[in-house]
């Protein structure tokens, strides 16, 4: 058995970037994801790597557009106002396709809202968020380990599309205590003959997001393209629990799949056939495998913890005879499970009016 | 033909420096962005460092400006070259990452990027270029706008009341304990763009010499926005520019006039 170690999901995400070979990190304090920024401060300079602290998330955010023109490894990590702030730097990293890992860890919202665990940033991660044509991937962690794991995952996949990466977290995986086994680190990085290193031995390397002449730009856009496709049919990543006689499916991601878990085992345990999917990867959505799904269940459930923004994905999903109802938190309150399974039963006592 | 008058001609006297690339020229007649190119361009040739230079552009008519330039460079977002080249010198710190930033980029919207880059001292240089108006969106008012000064948002002049007061970079920049040298000069006349040339190249030198963060303000003609013909634009800005931003150095620590008295002295 690997040795688990108690620890923090925020601590998690910031050892699981430095298994990962972050070479940089860039970040401003917010609640509730400082300690993030405040174990790297020390991990990162012990491990010989640029850590800094910035003027604010726009500054943190193009810090690591610099930081990942020179091929370094880098991040940011910050949280729902913060990382409104950051959606500027992330559509120009996009459109000079820059590779970099951006941990958000949400809080309530809209405005300062508070510092509870929220999901409301939803729209705003998966379907570009900054201004033009763009998409970047979102992987959305459930445990501590995950959130290790997928900021691992998270810089991989940035590096093999030259895209940013979301870690889409909520405060209250943020602050959870969870055993959690340390992976072993990546130690070959990949070469970036792109990158901004110097003009020696070479011919200059230019990195930016402009073409003077309009009729030149639509073709760099198509590129752009091309990639979010190949994501789409090469990325999806869920997962599924008792799907096979589940006559409702909770669909949840993040902490709020936590509580669906549970939910769910309270409704089985109470005899009702309840299964759970659970999108990992938010963009690319997993439509396909949800709507195969839906081929022979007629009940979904969605539980999130915001006014109902995943219920929207779903929906594209579904057929229009498909039943899609919501039970959700919001403004930084989280979502138990007896809400959960109180809405399964609410659920299945109506008849299906169709 | 004398051997004499053989290597007369093949005397080169003047010539595109390496550093300068040969490409389709986008400024206005008379506009000063192309000298403040060159200048930068024969600097890192003569400093011989074109393979570790590295330009960050900015948003307005600096767009373009690592085209004109035969070495790394790369695009930032509006005001955030100096967070960029902060970056980048803090990843490869053999590189020489410069900022090229006009006065909207710098001090409007980019003014928490420069103080804070100035403030931490950072090792990077910037080149700022100050025509006291917004070039590539067709002349509104600017941070550096003079007051009474036309432009195409304010249509009777620059009113304080309506639009505040002209910032003065160097002046302001210069209260910080951070930055190494600190210099405001005119490409006006050959004697100003001498003088021009001899701070930028003491500002590369600077962060060559790891003494911390230098920046070169340029004052610089504007003559299509400024609605006048190139040769009284250069005049307008002796008249009304100079006043306002006196040229001269505004922070040079000891070790950066060691530098300048030194060998090979700007």
């Amino acid at each position: 058995m690997p040795k688990k170690t108690l620890m923090a999901g925020n601590i998690a995400i910031a050892e699981g970037a430095i298994l990962a070979g972050c070479q940089a990190y860039f970040g401003y304090p917010i609640t509730p994801q400082n300690e993030i920024l405040e174990h790297m401060s020390k991990r990162m300079p012990e491990e010989g790597r640029v850590f800094m602290q910035t003027e604010s998330e726009l500054a943190a955010i193009n810090m690591v557009y610099g930081a990942a023109a020179t091929g370094y490894r880098a991040m940011t990590s910050t949280s729902s106002p913060g990382f409104s702030l950051e959606q500027e730097g992330i559509s120009y990293m996009s459109g000079a396709e820059l590779p970099g890992v951006i941990v958000n860890v949400m809080r309530g919202g809209p405005g300062l809202g508070n510092i509870g665990g929220a999901q409301g940033d939803y729209f705003q991660s998966t379907k570009g968020g900054g201004h033009g044509d763009y998409r970047i991937i979102n992987l959305a962690p459930a445990s501590v380990q995950e959130m290790m794991d997928f900021t691992m995952l998270a810089f991989e996949l940035a590096d093999k599309y030259r895209i940013p990466v979301v870690v889409l977290a909520d405060g209250f995986l943020g602050q959870a205590m969870e055993p959690a086994v340390m992976r072993e680190p990546v130690t070959e990085l990949p070469g970036k003959a792109w990158a901004i290193t110097g003009a020696q031995g070479r011919s200059k390397n230019i990195i930016n997001s402009f073409e003077m002449e309009p009729v030149n730009f639509p073709s760099r856009v198509k590129l752009l393209l091309q990639k979010f496709d190949k994501i789409r049919r090469n990325e999806v990543r869920y997962e599924g629990l008792n799907l096979d006689d589940a006559t409702l499916v909770i669909v949840a991601y993040g902490s709020a799949s936590r509580s669906a878990l549970t939910a769910m085992k309270m409704a089985r345990q109470e005899g009702i056939p309840v299964g759970l999917f659970r999108p990992i990867t938010l963009f690319p959505f997993p439509y396909e495998p949800l709507s195969n799904l839906a081929q022979r269940v007629n009940d979904f459930l969605v539980a999130e913890l915001s006014l109902g923004q995943l219920i929207e994905d779903v929906k594209l999903a579904m057929g229009v005879d498909k039943r899609v109802e919501l039970v959700n938190q919001y403004g930084g309150v989280p979502l138990s499970a007896e809400e959960i399974l109180e809405a399964i039963k609410k659920m299945i006592k109506q008849p299906i009016g169709r | 033909m004398t051997k004499l008058e053989t290597s007369e001609l093949d005397t080169v006297l003047y010539r595109r420096p390496e550093s300068l690339e040969d490409y389709h020229l986008h400024f206005c007649p008379g506009c000063g962005h192309g000298i403040v190119h060159r200048l930068i361009a024969e600097v890192v040739d003569e400093l011989n460092i074109r393979e570790r230079a590295v330009c960050v552009a900015s948003i307005g008519c600096s767009v373009n400006v690592y085209h004109y330039l035969n070495f790394d460079g790369l695009e930032s977002a509006h005001g955030r070259a100096p967070a960029v080249a902060t970056a980048i010198k803090r990843c490869r710190p053999h590189l020489i990452p410069f900022t090229y930033q006009g006065d909207g980029d710098l001090a409007a919207i980019g003014t928490a990027e420069i103080v804070h880059a100035c403030a931490r001292g950072e090792n990077i240089t910037t080149i700022f270029v100050n025509n006291a108006i917004y070039g590539m969106t067709g002349g509104q008012m600017a941070p550096t706008t003079l007051i009474g000064m036309y432009s195409t948002s304010t249509p009777g002049g620059r009113k304080p009341p309506l639009s505040g007061y002209p910032i003065r970079v160097c002046e302001m920049l210069s209260t910080l304990d951070g930055p190494a040298y600190i210099a405001r000069v005119s490409i006006h006349n050959p004697a100003t763009v001498k003088k021009a040339k001899q701070a930028i190249k003491l500002a590369f030198r600077t962060q060559l010499a790891g003494l911390g963060m230098s920046l070169v303000e340029v004052l610089s003609p504007c003559p299509v926005n400024w609605r006048l013909e190139p040769v009284e634009a250069l005049k307008w800005l002796t008249e009304n520019m100079l006043p306002q931003y006196p040229l001269g150095e505004f922070k040079v620590i000891e070790a950066v006039a060691a530098l300048k008295k030194g060998a090979g002295g700007a």
